[in-house]
């Protein structure tokens, strides 16, 4: 009889209920605002008391400024005095098509290598020696041989991005588990259906991270690229620079990062998509 | 441990006029690495031969078990057997034809699944289907796909991808998908050794069922004495590697259908079993007593 007295079928034993302050979430979130708080109040305190050089706007000033810009994104007013919203679209304008360019030659040469172990050890040197190269140092080469600003962004974005799409591409592709091709060659499958069905969508989670890689490679280098060609987010910094403008300095910044942000999570998600409970 | 042998086939090559599958005299070896290069920087490895002379006849309709301590080359021979692996010596006649290359005549079941996890259920056997007959109608290929389905069934799960599902559902789907195609034979690479003790169980009466269905020839490889006595109708011992060959080969004479609870009471269950035992644990201590002594 003493035994019976257990939880009644069928009755979950009800968890107390978590306070909410102490939710891991919430907690986080608590400490990022204090923590931005405290940066916001020491820069604001420290501006107005002259802590840093002369010059240093207040994060008040900034934050003012950045609601400007972020509410007036589209004017022009010639090419030294355009809305933020114009030069973000013509910055991912040139990494877009960069980028794309990069990724229609970097995926299929990725493939090729990946499968053949010729061509793996043929196109090695190239890529190794390639690979390290600072995005930049294409610059001057770029102008010299296209003669012409935008057409040498684009260059640049394409030459910097195509080496981690190649690299993972073709390393995924070489690895492909030998039991997917076994399979495949139990069936009598052809090598074409073999590429296309069995090889491309193992090796896609390794190849949406190249991309993902790729992508943040083509963004960084968009900004640097940029204060040499004119217009886009990186032409407006250094225009913002020659004007000693360190608010809007500090606003490009803010939205440069934030885009980065961005496209990362949209890759991110990319590569959840194409798991499949596989974590590459 | 001494106990009358049990039916056994002596494994010199008796060629069978009505076998399906002929292994002839065949051999393995591992090439090793030579050349001036590799002498250079010291990385030289002697030929390893993996199996030796094994001969083998496979009559059609049979359930064949390979046992034999660990790495004496039983997924080797059945790569050959499925043409994955090149025979380096003898042949292995499917038909009174040699086998060069793999196809879709033999079934392959691999012990990790091996299936596709961007492929659901249904796609990794009409991947299957599709790719041994392209030309199939849609109607016929939808009729096949939902008969083997059912037959292991799955039926409910055929929009699940692989990570979905359990283990043992997963072996489901690999060996639907090994039947799909209707295959001569089917060859299984230690199907249940990923799976736990229950699971396998379960897996093992499937198995048997489907096999009562369609009494396809198969070649299984297993570490496991119970199974290869519940399934198969001969058991087709190995010795230790290097240079492993066919010990002997036992009939199993139990009547089918049959079940796991009941088939001990067999009056030749035990001397079987103690045969594979035996045979098992010499080689087995072999192989432990050649380790320690290198």
């Amino acid at each position: 009889m003493a035994l019976s007295n257990a939880t009644p079928t069928g009755v979950i034993p009800s968890q107390p209920k978590e306070p909410l302050w102490q939710n891991e979430n919430v907690r986080a979130f608590g400490l990022f605002m204090l923590t931005l708080g405290l940066f916001l109040l020491f820069w604001e305190v420290g501006a107005r008391s002259g802590w840093f050089v002369r010059g240093v706007p207040t994060a008040s000033e900034t934050i003012q400024e950045f609601w400007w810009w972020v509410t007036n994104p589209f004017f022009d007013n010639g090419p030294n005095d355009l809305g933020i919203g114009w030069n973000l679209l013509i910055s991912l304008r040139r990494v877009a098509i960069g980028y794309i360019l990069a990724t229609l030659v970097a995926v299929p040469l990725g493939i090729l290598i990946g499968i053949s172990p010729v061509a793996y050890k043929a196109f090695n040197p190239f890529v190794q020696l390639l690979k390290p190269v600072s995005p930049l140092a294409w610059l001057p080469l770029g102008l010299y041989l296209l003669r012409d600003s935008e057409k040498t962004g684009i260059f640049i974005i394409f030459i910097s991005s195509i080496w981690p799409t190649l690299i993972n591409t073709a390393f995924g592709v070489a690895s492909v588990d030998k039991d997917y091709l076994d399979v495949a060659d139990t069936l009598g499958a052809s090598r074409l259906r073999t590429i296309v069905k069995v090889i491309i969508p193992a090796a896609l989670p390794n190849i949406v991270s190249g991309l993902r890689i790729s992508m943040g490679i083509a963004w960084l280098v968009i900004v640097a690229a940029e204060m040499l060609l004119g217009t886009g987010l990186g032409y407006f910094i250094w225009n913002e620079w020659n004007n000693l403008s360190i608010p809007n300095i500090l606003v490009a910044i803010f939205i440069i990062g934030l885009v980065g942000l961005l496209l990362d999570s949209l890759f991110a998600a990319l590569e959840k998509f194409v798991a499949f409970g596989r974590n590459s | 441990m001494k106990t009358a042998p049990v039916n056994i086939v002596p494994a010199t090559d008796q060629r069978s006029p009505t076998a399906q599958l002929s292994i002839r005299n065949v051999t393995k070896v591992f090439q090793g690495k030579k050349g001036v290069f590799n002498k250079l920087t010291g990385k030289t490895k002697g030929d390893f031969v993996a199996i030796q002379d094994i001969n083998l006849e496979i009559e059609p309709n049979t359930f064949v078990s390979i046992i034999g301590p660990s790495g004496c080359g039983k997924s080797t021979l059945l790569n050959m057997i499925a043409g994955l692996s090149p025979i380096s010596g003898g042949e292995i006649l499917l038909n009174g034809m040699p086998i060069t290359q793999p196809g879709p005549d033999r079934g392959m079941v691999f012990q990790n699944y091996a299936l596709m996890p961007w492929m659901t259920v249904e796609e990794n056997l009409r991947f299957a289907v599709e790719t041994v007959d392209p030309k199939i109608s849609k109607k016929k290929r939808d009729r096949i796909l939902k008969e083997y389905i059912q037959l292991v069934g799955l039926t409910g799960a055929e929009r699940k991808h692989p990570h979905e599902l359990s283990g043992g559902m997963r072996q489901r789907v690999g060996i639907a998908r090994a039947l799909a195609i209707d295959p001569q034979m089917l060859l299984m690479d230690e199907p249940f050794g990923a799976l736990d003790a229950l699971t396998r169980g379960f897996l093992q009466d499937e198995i048997e069922r489907i096999w009562e269905q369609q009494r396809k020839t198969v070649i299984m490889i297993t570490h496991s004495i119970e199974e290869a006595l519940l399934l198969s109708d001969r058991i087709v011992m190995m010795t230790r590697g290097p240079a492993a060959r066919v010990d002997e080969i036992l009939e199993v004479p139990f009547p089918r259908p049959r079940n796991r609870e009941t088939i001990d009471q067999h009056p030749a269950y035990h001397d079987l079993k103690v045969e594979m035992e035996s045979h098992l644990f010499r080689e087995t201590r072999a192989v432990e007593e050649a380790r320690v002594g290198t």
